[in-house]
């Protein structure tokens, strides 16, 4: 069981970086509880893989600590490090038994039999793998073959922490719903510190307490899903986190009122506040499609935008709306009548983000 | 239908199918028929029905060649299979290295068989070969000539050093297609080196191994040149495999019809050996589709 | 350009990848064909193209046969879920690559190039070549050149599995708009029922080589014809409760049961499978007449937005599709409704016998 820690930590694939844009990692300091379920959430490039690798042992860091319960091991083999790893495409030892892949890990540090059986028997129990012990790993579908995977870091119990490498990337839809749920069951059994790599926020969001956005080898938002969802405190978190991201309109004062090129938004006092005092001319608001107000008729403080199109995407719909040279998408559930030809917006202030530079800026109420 | 129209690329078949009757299908039968007759000259021929076979069956020299010869092929193959393995497993993955490896292993397989009998019938002379000289300075009383033992050490020692590195390049691919998880799953694991062999890399040589180990069975049991350029089947009969006993026979003592029955049963041993070889390796593989189902 | 299946059929060393297959796709029309791993969809996918031959049944193509007719007489082209170009071509050649060799002209492959490549962004990058550029633009490539040569069929072969999820939102806006400006078939292969639905257009559920239903995707999805094709066509799956009707009640067992409402009365008494889509059962109820299921919990997968929770109770587990955010303790009891007026009723054959009038959506 352990805590991870880095600190000050940075790596680059280049002898000499230069520029911040030769490191695959910038420097950066972070803790992983033990005990916690984590993502590493970001596009492919980001540096997700790099950092997982430098975690596991594989790869080892240009500068900065590795800290495993405070304790540094940089330099330590993954064979030595206590930890296990979940590959994206499944690793089994084909010629071996489901029962012999899962003793593996033990049999290879010359565990009693008797201790290997018990553990066998318990995490196989765990996994739903009981019934499938005496056959061949070859032949298991692939999300068998990735709990057979996971088995081989459970049966130890050295283990401080397993990572997760994009796991699900090979499993059909409707059997990741069933492996998900199966990762948390044995996340809140066995008390693990998980690290889960994706590049699927749904995942990420679904398995984790709290997930690490990554984006251009840094982390930029360290949260709760809700925190990222509801508050990103930076434009690229807005817009990756959430399916559809952020709407981000570019907005200017005018005469005291906030435009967005031509078309006046009816924002809240606050938020108009809050922009007179900004100097950047890099301003953005930035409102979720699920926050957004879609009534047929004008209510109080609504804006008339043009539908261009409706998508049924089945338990809801996206509007694609044009508000004055700006398109918007807003989400609106399957009970909710659809409007057609005109639809009239609200963005409730409570979730309005105001984006300068990029990142987030609180409006004082 | 427009089905037709397929049947245009028949025709393109046809000079392949015209090589292959010259090539195999015609000499084979000439064969076949001298097999069964005993021929004095153009006009005169008697049909002899299995007679050839039988005596064949029953010649101590070819039986003798023929035990030989499986000992020399089981031989081969227990050296060079392990060794090329072995020799896959060290070669540097990437880099230069990589390549310099490569083309110097590969190079005795490029070079032509009576060539390598030469080069080995030099290098193993008492008086100016490397080996003969050095052996005998060390106080061995080498000589391939006289001794059979010496003899056969040598011609193993030359077909290993011919061709192992054509199990070491097959090897060598096949282990080239392990994704790399694989090995960073067993060192996390912590497997031992032999267990990453023996779990990882054996299992995923198998496919390639099936190939060598049929071409190399193949090879070894026609050897011809290499021993017969370096030893000449000698001293006495102790390095004379199938192929050098055939030849002789059929050149040497122009007996056509024995040799033609003999060809043909050297023939089929081959065929069986390998067709039972290549079954055994499907069915196992068959047994584990079976369990999939 | 209309592409019609007649009953087709591929086995393969006896094993049979297609089975009697029926499919009409008209000009113009964006098809989803929607399915599990090894469901056919490849399969079926190839004996469009010509690449295999059916050993049943007819491919016409425009009203003529050509079932027999090669791949590369038909003028069909396809991506690939690998990103396929010609590694030694720079992203100009490879678009330019099935021009020549129909042999346009230059400056008609010049123009064609340059406008395919602007669509699909990636006229910044046409010097380079492919293994030099990220993976979302190695995919462009493929598919300008499977668009740049006015194909009449353009087939998808689970193109955007192996690229990030946000890249596989852009690339699904874009290629519908690609294809409503385009005469020509487009046929796409995903495992993903939210792919298809993003996607719209026609949805073919394709399970075990078989065909399940073809539609308008939201009329599939809406209006499954059978038990099997609700289940492949929902995500969260679909919850399916075993029950009886019998004169004036819907029975799961005798704690739970309810009136047989207007929507169920034509339904003759016997023994039923209940679907219900996760999306529909709540936490309050939303109709007068949702009745009140008592359950456990078992874990709630929480997303920034949403939270699917999964519960159970001695007779069904049932999961739920949740707006916003709920923390829940497994093992900790939950009331949840059930929407009598929304519920899917299939017979013992799998066929389905009602479908929920007020379904909202478009």
């Amino acid at each position: 069981m352990a805590e991870i820690a880095l600190k000050s930590l940075a790596h680059s694939y280049l002898s000499n970086p230069e520029s911040p844009g030769d490191y695959a990692i910038r420097e950066m300091n972070h803790v992983w509880q033990q005990g916690g379920a984590y993502a590493l959430l970001g596009p492919s490039g980001c540096g997700k893989s790099t950092l997982l690798n430098i975690i596991s042992g594989l790869l080892e860091p240009s500068s900065g600590d590795v800290l495993f319960d405070g304790e540094r091991v940089n330099a330590l083999p993954p064979e030595l490090r206590n930890i296990a790893q979940v590959f994206q495409f499944p690793v089994v030892y084909d010629t071996m038994t489901v029962y012999d892949n899962l003793a593996f890990p033990l049999r290879n540090v010359k565990t009693p039999e008797d201790r290997v059986h018990e553990r066998v028997m318990e995490v196989a129990d765990a996994l739903e793998l009981t019934s499938q012990l005496k056959r061949k790993a070859k032949n298991l579908t692939a999300d068998e073959k990735q709990k057979v995977s996971m088995g081989r870091g459970l049966v130890r119990d050295d283990v401080s922490a397993i990572l997760f490498d994009e796991p699900l990337t090979v499993i059909d839809p409707h059997l990741k719903w069933k492996l998900r749920r199966k990762l948390k069951e044995i996340h809140q059994r066995f008390e693990i510190t998980m690290v889960y790599v994706t590049h699927d926020q749904l995942e990420a969001s679904t398995f984790a307490d709290k997930i690490a956005v990554m984006y251009e080898g840094q982390v930029v938002q360290f949260g709760t899903p809700r925190e990222l969802f509801e508050a990103p405190n930076h434009t690229f978190v807005g817009y990756f986190i959430g399916s559809p991201g952020m709407n981000f309109l570019e907005v200017s004062l005018r005469d005291g009122h906030v435009v967005s090129g031509t078309t006046e938004l009816a924002v809240g006092r606050e938020f108009a506040d809050a922009l007179g005092e900004i100097r950047s001319t890099n301003v953005k608001l930035g409102i979720r499609p699920e926050f957004i107000e879609v009534h047929d008729a004008h209510v109080e403080g609504s804006m008339v935008a043009d539908i261009i199109h409706a998508q049924d995407l089945g338990t809801y719909s996206i509007l694609y709306l044009r508000l004055g040279d700006t398109t918007l998408k807003a989400r609106i559930e399957e009970e909710q009548p659809t409007p057609s030809g005109k639809a009239y917006l609200r963005f409730p202030g409570k979730w309005i983000g105001l984006y300068v530079d990029e990142f987030r800026v609180e409006i004082a109420s | 239908m427009n089905k037709i129209q397929n049947n245009r690329a028949w025709w393109l078949i046809l000079p392949m199918l015209l090589l292959v009757a010259f090539s195999a299908i015609i000499p084979l039968m000439t064969v076949v028929n001298y097999s069964v007759q005993d021929v004095f000259d153009a006009n005169t021929r008697f049909f002899t029905g299995t007679e050839w076979f039988k005596e064949m069956l029953n010649d101590p020299a070819l039986q003798a060649a023929l035990l030989r010869q499986f000992a020399f092929s089981l031989t081969v193959l227990a050296i060079e299979v392990p060794l090329g393995i072995g020799i896959a497993l060290i070669m540097p993955k990437r880099g230069w290295q990589a390549s310099a490896v490569l083309i110097l292993v590969t190079m005795p397989l490029l070079i032509p068989w009576n060539v390598v009998g030469s080069i080995w019938q030099i290098f193993t002379r008492g008086d100016i070969g490397l080996m003969g000289w050095s052996l005998r300075e060390l106080g061995y009383g080498y000589n391939i000539t006289a001794n059979p033992v010496d003899a056969w050490a040598t011609i193993i020692l030359m077909d290993v050093w011919h061709w192992t590195p054509l199990i070491a390049l097959l090897c060598f691919s096949g282990l080239r297609s392990i994704p790399d998880a694989y090995y960073q799953a067993a060192r996390i694991d912590r497997a031992s080196r032999w267990a990453v062999f023996r779990y990882i890399q054996l299992p995923k040589l198998t496919n390639v191994l099936v190939i060598g180990v049929l071409l190399r069975f193949m090879h070894s049991f026609m050897i011809y040149a290499e021993p017969f350029v370096l030893t000449g089947g000698g001293p006495g009969s102790s390095t004379t495999f199938l192929s050098q006993s055939l030849t002789t026979m059929a050149i040497g003592q122009q007996d056509l019809g024995p040799s033609a029955a003999f060809s043909l049963i050297y023939f089929l041993i081959i065929l069986l050996v390998s067709w039972v070889f290549y079954t055994a390796i499907m069915n196992m593989q068959k047994d584990k589709k079976n369990e999939e189902a | 350009m209309s592409l019609i299946l007649e009953n087709l059929e591929r086995v393969v060393g006896g094993e049979t990848h297609i089975e009697g297959i029926d499919l009409e796709l008209e000009p113009g029309s964006f098809n989803v064909l929607l399915g599990r791993t090894l469901a056919g969809k490849t399969s079926l996918m190839r004996l469009m193209a010509g690449l295999d031959t059916p050993t049943r049944g007819r491919v016409l193509m425009n009203g003529q046969d050509v079932t027999g007719v090669p791949v590369r007489k038909r003028n069909v082209s396809m991506v690939y879920q690998q990103f396929i170009n010609y590694p030694g071509l720079t992203v100009y050649d490879n678009i330019a690559s099935p021009l020549k060799l129909a042999k346009v002209s230059r400056g008609e492959i010049d123009r064609r190039v340059r406008s395919i490549a602007e669509m699909l962004h990636i006229d910044p990058f046409l010097n380079r070549l492919p293994l030099e550029l990220s993976g979302g633009q190695q995919q462009r490539t493929a598919m300008g050149r499977a668009l740049v040569k006015d194909a009449d069929i353009v087939l998808f072969d689970e193109p955007l599995v192996n690229l990030d999820y946000k890249l596989r939102e852009e690339f699904r806006e874009e290629l519908r708009s690609v294809f409503s400006e385009r005469r020509c078939i487009a046929v796409y292969a995903t495992t993903e029922p939210a792919e298809a639905l993003a996607l719209g257009g026609n949805t073919a559920v394709l399970h075990e080589g078989r065909l399940l239903q073809y539609g308008r995707t939201e009329d599939v999805y809406h209006r499954p014809r059978d038990i099997q094709t609700a289940e492949m066509f929902s995500e969260p799956p679909i919850n399916i409760l075993h029950g009886t009707i019998s004169g004036t009640e819907v029975t799961f067992d005798n704690r739970l049961h309810f009136p047989v409402n207007e929507d169920l009365r034509s339904l003759p008494p016997g023994d039923y499978r209940f679907g219900v889509r996760a999306s529909h059962i709540s936490l309050t109820p939303r109709a007068g007449d949702d009745i009140e299921v008592p359950m456990i919990v078992d874990m709630a997968e929480i997303s920034g937005s949403e939270t699917f929770l999964h519960a159970h109770n001695d007779l069904f587990h049932l999961s739920v599709h949740l707006g916003g955010v709920h923390g829940f303790n497994g093992g900790a009891p939950v009331t949840l409704y059930f929407p009598t007026h929304r519920i899917y009723a299939f017979d013992r054959q799998g066929a389905v016998v009602h479908i929920p009038t007020h379904l909202g959506g478009l």
